[in-house]
């Protein structure tokens, strides 16, 4: 096998890598912004709850949290591996963007809240207009952290076989005895995703920066 | 006849046994310029927050006209839309420009069609004096600008009353002026107002009756004449003294 399709195998498992991310981070997003709003805005008994939640979640490794996701989702839907793995992956994020997410609102003053209450805003609208948008541009920084740990946890569905980067390093580097060249080409394409992500958050960051005077 | 926009009834609001104030009554006539003094920690920022029902009062009663707003049935947003508030801390929207910053409760509380929100909204910034600064965020104006825009956001509503926190004690000594100017030229066109406020000058000036809070209810009440050249009680006399040396005009108190 020459080098190029050696390479070429490992390479198409970019799509399995980039797709399991693209579906779990934002999903991840999602859930853990509508977990950290509750956290924040509601009443004890669901702030509780929802603590519970992400404290369970970060206190176990994502790999034991994709296993015993992954048999309790496929096991009540017929669901692939793929998307199997790429939801509870998503799931497993949820906790660590819902603490994210709730720094930003946290750090938000509690007076933007109180001055949108003043002009006669409900309490929904001014989370809406007020606190997201001032919150989501917070969390870039930390969120670009956590996007490229997704990404990089991605390799984790390898165990549920699906076949991405990692998977097919693996399988390349068994049939032809290359374990260097096969994790080598893996590790450079982690690199590089994670890479360019952070560049295009840090654009987006830059870009929705509020204009100040220095 | 003077037609009360404002009547506070026995009003009281305590933290657990913290008694921040007792039995506060108090009328605001429609036009009329009342400035609350006294120390720090007498309540007068929570009387303010009482007032627009921020913070809900544990006694008493408050009607805005003819409606009684703390009865159980009031809505909270609705009062809220007819009481204009000015914070200390100016409080402006921070990823807002100075426009947007003033016309967000026309289109997302008062519905308004954009393009006649934008009018309104240029016309308020014009009145305090900033239709120059419409496209500039927080961050980039000044402290006396950032709280006459909030003025201006608290006026586009078309309150009833306006309330003011202090709003200019965060301020550095040079931009005071401006402020007070705004709020002068409010209180000229008539427009009812409740100021809390250090400003003596101001108090003077432009109140109608000056109300003195301590330890949480009220001492004395009554023009500016009579308060600070004929105070009935010797702690009025003493806080006009003490606070009027303190910001550099000692004739008063005599």
């Amino acid at each position: 096998m020459n080098v190029a399709r050696f390479l070429q195998y490992i390479a198409s498992g970019t799509a399995f890598t980039v797709g399991v991310t693209v579906i779990a981070l934002p999903f991840g997003l999602l859930l853990g912004a509508v977990l950290a709003f509750l956290n924040v805005y509601s009443g004890k008994m669901v702030k509780n709850l929802t603590s519970i939640y992400s404290t369970m979640m970060r206190g176990i490794p994502p790999i034991v949290l994709l296993f015993i996701l992954y048999f309790i989702v496929s096991g009540e839907i017929n669901l692939s591996p793929f998307w199997a793995g790429s939801i509870s992956l998503g799931i497993v994020s949820s906790a660590y963007q819902m603490e994210i997410i709730r720094g930003a609102i946290l750090s938000v003053s509690g007076g933007q809240m109180m001055a949108a209450r003043a002009i006669g805003m409900t309490k929904n609208q001014a989370i809406r207009n007020i606190i997201l948008p001032q919150t989501l541009r917070l969390a870039i920084p930390p969120w670009s952290n956590e996007a490229a740990i997704v990404i990089k946890d991605s390799s984790l569905v390898y165990a549920l076989g699906v076949p991405e980067v990692l998977r097919r390093a693996q399988l390349i580097s068994a049939s032809t005895q290359q374990p260097f060249l096969a994790y080598a080409a893996a590790a450079a394409i982690y690199f590089i995703l994670v890479f360019i992500t952070n560049r295009l958050l840090d654009a987006l960051e830059k870009r929705l920066r509020i204009p100040a005077n220095p | 006849m003077a037609k009360p926009i404002l009547t506070i009834k026995d009003l009281t609001k305590k933290y657990s046994d913290n008694v921040i104030f007792h039995d506060i009554n108090l009328t605001v006539n429609e036009g009329d310029t009342i400035v609350i003094i006294g120390p720090s920690g007498t309540g007068k920022s929570t009387l303010l927050r009482c007032i627009n029902l921020l913070t809900r009062a544990d006694g008493g009663q408050i009607w805005l006209d003819d409606q009684e707003i703390t009865a159980k049935h009031c809505d909270e947003d609705v009062v809220r839309q007819h009481i204009g508030m000015v914070f200390q801390n100016f409080l402006l929207f921070n990823h807002l420009t100075a426009l947007d910053n003033v016309m967000l409760g026309l289109t997302k509380v008062k519905h308004m069609k954009p393009e006649p929100a934008r009018e309104k909204a240029m016309q308020e910034l014009d009145r305090v004096g900033l239709s120059d600064r419409a496209g500039h965020y927080p961050g980039q104006l000044s402290g006396g600008q950032q709280q006459r825009v909030a003025i201006a956001r608290a006026l586009a509503m078309d309150p009833r009353i306006m309330l003011f926190d202090e709003p200019t004690s965060a301020l550095d000594p040079e931009l005071i002026g401006e402020v007070l100017e705004v709020m002068r030229k409010l209180a000229l066109e008539g427009m009812t107002m409740l100021v809390v406020t250090h400003e003596m000058g101001f108090a003077r000036e432009v109140a109608d009756r000056i109300v003195f809070l301590e330890k949480g209810s009220i001492v004395e009440e009554g023009t500016p004449e009579d308060l600070f050249y004929r105070p009935k009680h010797d702690r009025t006399r003493e806080f006009l003294w003490k606070i009027t040396e303190l910001y550099g005009k000692k004739d008063a108190g005599k």
